[in-house]
């Protein structure tokens, strides 16, 4: 946890988003959202294509007007601010570099809109560009610069107005896997030194975990989850929080607590799961249990929850092993190893029964 | 260059050669013998102009040619006031055009995809009529007794009829309903091309509206603009039709002088010269265009 989610700070949030509600021809596109979001955050909006991330991004910029709710920035609320007079800047999927303006006059463009002295913008855009490294490259035309330079020079150009909030449409989208890598620790980097909050939207979940301070999972409109990314890989509050976020493997049971703990009965695994914590209530659930939590083993280990079924096929991920498993009732069931543990299991061949355990307190009830 | 694309090859040259022989036999060969005439001198027969060359004595033909007409071209007051009177009208009826014409083209591009094509159409339609008819249709709204004067009369709004035929108002008013189609369409195809979050960026990075369309929108549809320029200033400086039929006797064109010399006066060398100079004229800010949209296409 950052410092900035540490309840009790007397200065309102970077952004407050009251009760949004946000259609495209009576379609709700964003339906009812309420956040907050801390000064100095890496927020990220993820979900699939059509969660309502993207117009979410833009209510904020200003670019759609909310049918209902309200939208505050720095305590300000942003009711029929055109997104001119908002203390924020964009950065667009598509980079959105004016064609015709050189590298230096697309920086230079915010700040000649603020009426700036021309010395006082001629030194700003310079900084700006050598922030990205691209000083070399003022006087190119945006056609005239490979897909990493028109990311760097459309950053510049958002950050050189000093906005109290970067928003970043997908900015990573357009690049190459390599090429993505670092500008997802670049972009990381450049928070920290200019110390401003970012949102950004992504519809990659690796993305957003390995970037952000906190995530927010949109469906449908809607907030699914919010929480740091640890939170919403380990404690995801539904099936499809489970599902988004990395690898799951779900069991459909349920639940009745005892006195030696929790148990759900599973008639999809032929069996009876416990799981950790007692103050579940009764009823249908799902057990959650992620792959890399699963032991496969040649013999019974003899405690509790423990499957066994004859191994369907491996696959080999380069630092991972990945074993499908089929139960008897048809269900698959997948357990992830390391090298390490599948060397210690010695050669394994489909067909070959091996039993999958995992202990109690690796396994999540999910309610929803 | 290999032999492999033959078929091919053989094809391309044939679309190419063909185009050439096109332009050869229809655009230069005219534009010679035109030339050729401009430099002889009239006299009363068939053809009405002094032969170009005289085979003489020597081994070699005698050349006839002289400058003189180009000399009465660009001394006569009655050309020069031609030419600046054609300019003149044919840039500012052009501006009008482009004024009347890119709200037009931008309210389309801008419009849901299903209405632009019915939009466009509409532009499109008077085309279906002939020209001519079209513009002597207008002389039967603006005569003295037309229809807008008689409206305008009945309305109690004026007691005397407006002098509105035959003069130029009546030939910049024909020239801009004419040529509207030809400003609009190549504007509206460069605006419907036009990256609109360009725009939301510029918004985003402080512009208001108009600021963004004059620094972003603006010089992006430049090469539309400069484009509907060009077919409207340039048949509109050679306009013969329109100022012959709502123009008055002061209305000096180009095209009108240029049809007395050769029909009435049957100078045929000074005709030939008058649209040598109105080539040359048109060709000028033609290369410059070129210029503007090679360098607009070589930055989208």
């Amino acid at each position: 946890m950052t410092a900035a989610d540490r309840p009790g700070n007397d200065a309102p949030p970077a952004i407050r988003i009251e009760g949004v509600t946000k259609s495209f021809g009576g379609v709700p596109a964003v339906d009812g959202v309420s956040l907050d979001i801390a000064r100095g955050e890496f927020f990220c909006l993820v979900g699939a294509s059509g969660s309502g991330k993207t117009t979410l991004l833009r209510l904020i910029a200003g670019f759609e007007a909310p049918d209902r709710g309200r939208i505050l920035i720095d305590g300000e609320d942003m009711m029929g601010k055109p997104p001119y007079a908002r203390p924020v800047n964009m950065m667009f999927q598509s980079y959105a570099l004016f064609p015709h303006l050189s590298v230096a006059d697309n920086v230079a463009f915010g700040l000649e809109e603020e009426r700036r002295p021309r010395a006082e913008i001629r030194d700003r855009v310079a900084a700006a560009l050598d922030l990205f490294d691209m000083g070399g490259f003022a006087a190119r035309k945006p056609h005239q610069l490979s897909g990493g330079q028109r990311q760097r020079v459309a950053l510049a150009r958002a950050l050189v107005k000093k906005p109290k909030i970067l928003l970043l449409d997908e900015p990573l989208a357009a690049l190459d896997k390599k090429l993505r890598e670092r500008a997802q620790l670049e972009l990381v980097a450049l928070r920290e030194r200019v110390g401003i909050t970012f949102v950004m939207v992504t519809h990659d979940q690796e993305e957003a975990m390995s970037m952000a301070t906190r995530i927010a999972l949109m469906r449908d409109g809607a907030l699914c989850q919010v929480g740091a990314p640890r939170d919403l890989y380990d404690r995801p509050q539904s099936r499809f929080a489970a599902d988004f976020f990395g690898a799951a493997n779900l069991f459909e049971g349920r639940l009745t607590a005892s006195a030696t703990g929790a148990r759900v009965e599973c008639r999809e695994a032929q069996a009876t799961l416990a799981v950790s914590g007692g103050d579940h209530q009764g009823g249908d659930v799902s057990v959650m249990v992620r792959p890399e939590q699963i032991a496969v083993s040649r013999e019974n280990p003899g405690q509790a929850n423990v499957l066994a079924g004859p191994l369907a096929n491996i696959v080999f991920l380069g630092n991972s092993y990945v074993c499908h498993v089929a139960l008897e009732s048809g269900k698959a069931v997948q357990a992830r190893l390391s090298p390490v543990d599948m060397a210690r299991l010695g050669p394994l061949a489909a067909g070959d029964r091996v039993y999958l355990s995992w202990p109690p307190a690796a396994a999540r009830v999910l309610t929803s | 260059m290999t032999m492999a694309a033959g078929p091919a090859r053989g094809l391309r040259r044939a679309i190419l050669g063909s185009t050439g022989l096109w332009l050869v036999a229809f655009t230069l060969t005219p534009f010679l013998i035109v030339l050729a005439i401009s430099l002889t001198g009239p006299r009363l027969g068939t053809p009405p102009f002094t032969p170009l060359f005289d085979w003489g004595e020597g081994f070699w033909p005698r050349f006839n040619g002289t400058l003189g007409n180009y000399v009465t071209v660009a001394s006569d007051p009655l050309y020069v006031a031609a030419f600046v009177s054609s300019v003149r009208i044919a840039a500012t009826s052009a501006l009008i055009t482009l004024l009347i014409a890119y709200p037009m083209a931008y309210a389309i591009a801008r419009a849901r995809e299903s209405v632009r094509l019915p939009l466009l159409m509409l532009v499109i339609l008077p085309f279906w009529t002939s020209f001519l008819i079209r513009t002597y249709a207008w002389t039967g709204l603006l005569n003295s007794n037309g229809l807008i004067n008689t409206l305008l009369i009945k309305l109690g709004l004026i007691s005397q009829p407006l002098t509105l035929l035959h003069t130029e108002f009546a030939v910049h008013l024909g020239i801009v309903y004419s040529y509207l189609p030809f400003m609009v369409l190549p504007i509206y195809a460069v605006l419907e091309r036009l990256d609109w979050t360009l725009l939301e960026a510029a918004q985003d990075l402080g512009a208001r509206p108009f600021a963004a369309f004059r620094r972003v929108t603006l010089p992006l549809s430049l090469p539309g603009v400069v484009a509907g320029w060009l077919l409207v200033f340039i048949p509109a400086l050679g306009e013969f039709i329109i100022p012959d039929l709502l123009g008055g006797s002061d209305t000096l064109m180009l095209g009108h002088v240029l049809w007395t010399e050769f029909f009435s006066n049957h100078d045929w060398p000074l005709a030939s010269a008058l649209a040598v100079v109105l080539l040359v004229m048109v060709l000028v800010p033609s290369v410059l265009a070129y210029r503007v949209l090679r360098r607009a296409e070589v930055t989208s």
